[in-house]
């Protein structure tokens, strides 16, 4: 292998690169294919990366020190940013750019904000929750009152997120008041079908993407990431259920 | 009837993508294959199809349509799978059994559960056909431009 090589900015944008796609909602496989595509392309034909939905390793054969290791504590979900890395790994790949300036638009993507400004996010819950009422065979007088109570949680949601760091928790309260919501609006005579209120409401809380992607980590043979997203995903339905069920509580 | 679900299931699951931050220009086939996954579960389990079947084909389109635009679309597959997937979760049923959990009917309650993981798996051998079929079909026509050439 030729010595001349920057190994330690390869190694930087690499590690960055994983970075970002992990903390944003990519799959593991995804990541660690990325890592090594972007090595190759570089000139290090050899290099190995094991990433783990809360940190990666990777190293480049012929180096010293042979690895490094990144630990990934927040996540959150932007495919946007997933995108835009997939797409610099893709020019990277076709030798469109030098390490620096891909470790330039790495570091500019991870500082950018969410796609999204917040009260979009907000109105796509508000909407999604009424939808997925009708879907479920709800009633047309109940859409706005789904709405609201969808709206309502996901917004505690957001708050809770950013207030405190225990996402079973910021969950648990967001699907609380989605209950409480839903069964306010029956008790004064306004929404007619309680469950189905809920059942729409509740969907924005459905960890989708954490679902989606342990089964296709699993499918990979990523079993360490497949089975700790699982868990991940399974801990997050608890929480929305035990939210639900705190609010038939508390009636 | 089926308008109405057509349209709730595009808004759905574009919004969806709106939730999860995907890129502009890819919300609107965001929206189109979480209509197609969930209009195909709707028709089968209106043709009182078994709804674990009717969850794995969907699963499958959703994940087949998915691959197909993120190929064409030059972007991560996730982003398309998941609003797809979004509807099929066995929402309505988990909350029904865990009402019954609440209520203390655990008999009820455990067939419900059972039910809902019967789907969850439903879901992940749908997307796990799709990505053999997906290895097939590309490894059959790297074997073909292999002996054309």
């Amino acid at each position: 292998m030729d010595d001349r090589l920057p190994y330690n900015e390869i190694i930087d944008v690499c590690l960055l690169a994983g970075k970002i796609m992990l903390q944003n909602g990519a799959e593991t496989s995804r990541v660690e294919d990325t890592m090594v595509r972007i090595a190759a392309a570089f000139g290090c034909g050899e290099s190995h990366s094991f990433s783990t939905p809360t940190g990666i390793i990777f190293s480049l054969d012929g180096m010293h020190p042979a690895s490094k290791l990144i630990r990934v504590s927040q996540r959150s979900t932007d495919l946007h940013k997933v995108t835009l890395v997939n797409s610099i790994s893709r020019s990277i790949s076709s030798k469109e750019m030098t390490p620096e300036e891909a470790y330039l638009r790495l570091k500019q993507i991870e500082k950018a904000g969410m796609g999204y400004p917040m009260w979009v996010q907000v109105f796509a819950a508000f909407i999604a929750s009424g939808c997925f009422l009708i879907m479920f065979q709800g009633q047309w007088n109940d859409f706005i009152w789904s709405c609201i109570a969808g709206g309502m949680g996901f917004t505690c949601l957001l708050y809770l997120h950013w207030l405190l760091e225990v996402r079973f928790f910021a969950e648990f309260i967001a699907s609380l008041v989605v209950g409480l919501v839903a069964m306010f609006f029956v008790q004064i005579g306004v929404g007619s079908h309680l469950d189905t209120i809920i059942i729409g409401a509740v969907m924005p809380l459905v960890p989708g993407l954490l679902i989606t992607n342990a089964a296709r980590d699993l499918i990979a043979g990523h079993l360490v990431s497949g089975l700790s997203k699982g868990a991940d995903a399974g801990l997050t339905a608890l929480a929305i259920g035990a939210g639900i069920s705190a609010a038939f509580v508390f009636l | 009837m089926m308008i109405a679900q057509l349209i709730t299931s595009f808004i759905a699951s574009a919004a969806f993508g709106v939730i999860f931050n995907v890129p502009k220009n890819s919300l609107f086939q965001c929206g189109f294959v979480g209509m197609l996954g969930w209009i195909l579960y709707f028709v089968l389990v209106e043709n009182e199809i078994n709804s674990i079947i009717a969850t794995l084909s969907a699963a499958f389109i959703v994940a087949v349509i998915s691959q197909y635009f993120a190929k064409r679309y030059k972007t991560p597959i996730t982003i398309f799978n998941v609003s797809g997937i979004i509807p099929l979760v066995p929402g309505g049923l988990s909350y029904d059994a865990m009402k019954h959990f609440v209520g203390n009917d655990f008999y009820v309650a455990v067939q419900l559960a059972a039910k809902v993981f019967m789907l969850a798996g439903a879901i992940a051998m749908g997307l796990i056909f799709a990505e053999v079929m997906n290895q097939l079909v590309t490894k059959y026509n790297k074997r073909k431009l292999r002996l054309r050439s």
